[in-house]
């Protein structure tokens, strides 16, 4: 059984519908990125996928022994966050409060994979260092840690690479791959950044104002809507993103 | 000048001095804490708009011959509430519509106590008597300030992660609607104690200095924490020192010695900006 099955879902923004009969399945080491236009329902479906939003219509399971909270989740930083006064520690120690049970304070176990996070991560130099002091690559990762301290399991990132430099944006896309092969994390990113999409994720879905996609990025890079978004001037349009030695990095 | 030792005889201090000491220091911790989640959540107004509503009520129930206390603490809860609610789902926006509500409260409490023509007996909790708090408001604010501190303790990390990422506490399955409603609902209680002590006008101002002032000089959220507590609890000190010894006015007196503290602690970061001007990695950023 897939880890979440939606089936023929409608997603209302306020009183508009952006999508409807859309139908996908997020398996286990599956690498799913979401692509579309804006206001095509990216954000609207992934509320939905964290629970913060239910489906206007349609069925949307979790299966294969995945639970609502075990998802971990990168949202796109706020402004709060950008001026908030706290150490790296405590940020990435938050990612542990889904335990289930009530406790009031952190437990060994949660601090010792905080700190396994963070060795993963490379950012345990960081560790009481002031968050809002940090690089913007440095914050990305640290919200990383925090995200992976919360599952096992799944990932989901919303458009991780807003505001990044190309070199930064190189290094998280190794740092996911790196978590999706090593320690068989499920990705399911949010991306407006297409052609990234295509050469990292294993499965894509592109929801459209009017048609949608759902299947691997081969099928994808020939069907009709993929060559709409690619278009035939991949060639020339260097994506920014991956301007730096991607290919290069795949092989490794 | 007061001469200190004139005024400090045995019995002013156990019956007038000593209270207020330990009823001031309990809210002056008490609003520091909630003030941190206050001001970093953006929502600074809602202390505000709480001591408006707490003041109406008061109003209302002195006008109507009710103890002023026990029936102000379960109404600003309500409105704490209801405000809550206003912001997350009214079209008007948050701020507005604390403006609205709170403004409303107070003018209607305002609107009591003047067909009453009970005036002057209102006034104190406009600005506050710290002095003239009678033994069991000062029992009762003790109580209520343990119990907001307990609270406080227990859900330290919830607070935290609510404060710092809303949406990521949801999505890990916290409940973020009641610990939201938790804050509103320990800072209506702080806001009511406070305003005994310190005025409607100037509580507020009271939960959001301390926060500022540690912000500017600690880059932990513990240290935030504990820092604006420190702050807030010497402020009250050397304020009600300062009040008895230059007959002044407690809550203003507070206030002033926290806006002393305030400008003093933005004193090492604008050295530094000036020692250094390229070096804040923040500014170039922005």
């Amino acid at each position: 059984m897939a880890y979440i099955t939606c089936e023929d879902i409608t997603l209302r923004y306020e009183s508009l519908t952006v999508q409807e009969h859309l139908s996908f399945t997020v398996r286990k080491g599956d690498y799913l990125c979401i692509v579309g236009e804006n206001g095509s329902g990216k954000s609207t479906l992934m509320k939905c996928l964290l629970g913060l939003k239910s489906v206007d219509a349609g069925t949307l399971t979790f299966g294969d022994g995945l639970k609502r909270n075990e998802i971990g989740y990168l949202p796109q930083q706020s402004q709060i966050q950008r001026s908030f006064p706290a150490s790296v520690r405590e940020v990435v120690l938050s990612g542990c409060l889904n335990g289930g049970f009530f406790h009031p304070f952190y437990t060994k176990a949660d601090k010792a994979r905080a700190a396994e996070q963070m060795q993963c991560l490379n950012i345990t130099a960081l560790a009481d260092r002031c968050y809002r002091e940090l690089s913007g690559g440095q914050q990305q990762r640290v919200l990383l840690a925090r995200a992976l301290c919360a599952t096992k399991k799944l990932l989901l990132l919303d458009e991780p690479l807003t505001g990044l430099d190309p070199l930064v944006a190189t290094e998280l896309y190794a740092i996911l791959r790196h978590i999706h092969e090593e320690h068989g994390i499920t990705i399911i990113m949010i991306t407006h950044d297409v052609e990234c999409a295509v050469r990292h994720a294993k499965t894509i879905l592109h929801i459209g104002k009017k048609d949608s996609f759902f299947g691997s990025c081969a099928e994808y890079e020939k069907s009709e809507l993929g060559k709409r978004f690619l278009g035939e001037n991949t060639e020339q349009e260097h994506c920014e993103n991956c301007a730096h030695g991607h290919r290069k990095e795949a092989s490794e | 000048m007061n001469d200190l030792s004139a005024i400090l005889t045995p019995e002013y201090i156990s019956v007038i001095l000593l209270p207020a000491l330990i009823a001031g220091i309990a809210v002056s911790l008490c609003s520091s804490l909630l003030g941190v989640s206050l001001v970093l959540k953006r929502c600074s107004m809602i202390g505000d708009g709480l001591s408006h509503v707490g003041y109406g009520t008061l109003c209302i129930a002195i006008a109507m011959g009710w103890a002023p206390m026990k029936v102000t603490v379960p109404v600003v809860i309500a409105a704490a509430y209801i405000l809550l609610r206003l912001s997350e789902s009214s079209r008007l926006g948050g701020d507005t519509a604390i403006a609205l509500f709170s403004a409303s409260a107070l003018a209607l409490g305002i609107f009591a106590s003047s067909k009453a023509n009970l005036t002057t007996d209102v006034s104190h909790y406009m600005f506050g008597s710290i002095l003239a708090m009678s033994r069991s408001d000062v029992i009762f604010s003790v109580i209520l300030s343990v119990c907001v501190l307990l609270v406080y303790l227990l859900f330290y990390d919830k607070i935290f992660a609510v404060t710092f990422d809303e949406n990521f506490a949801r999505a890990t399955g916290l409940n973020v609607r009641f610990y939201n409603l938790m804050i509103a609902v320990l800072t209506a209680v702080t806001v009511v104690l406070g305003m005994m002590m310190m005025g409607a006008l100037l509580i507020s101002s009271l939960m959001i200095f301390p926060a500022v002032t540690a912000m500017r000089l600690c880059k932990r959220f513990r240290a935030v924490v504990l820092t604006a507590v420190a702050v807030s609890v010497s402020c009250f000190l050397i304020g009600l020192l300062f009040s008895l010894w230059f007959d002044t006015a407690v809550g203003a007196s507070v206030i002033l010695v926290n806006l002393l503290f305030y400008i003093i602690s933005s004193v090492p970061a604008a050295l530094l900006r000036k020692i250094q001007p390229n070096g804040n990695e923040r500014t170039k950023s922005r």
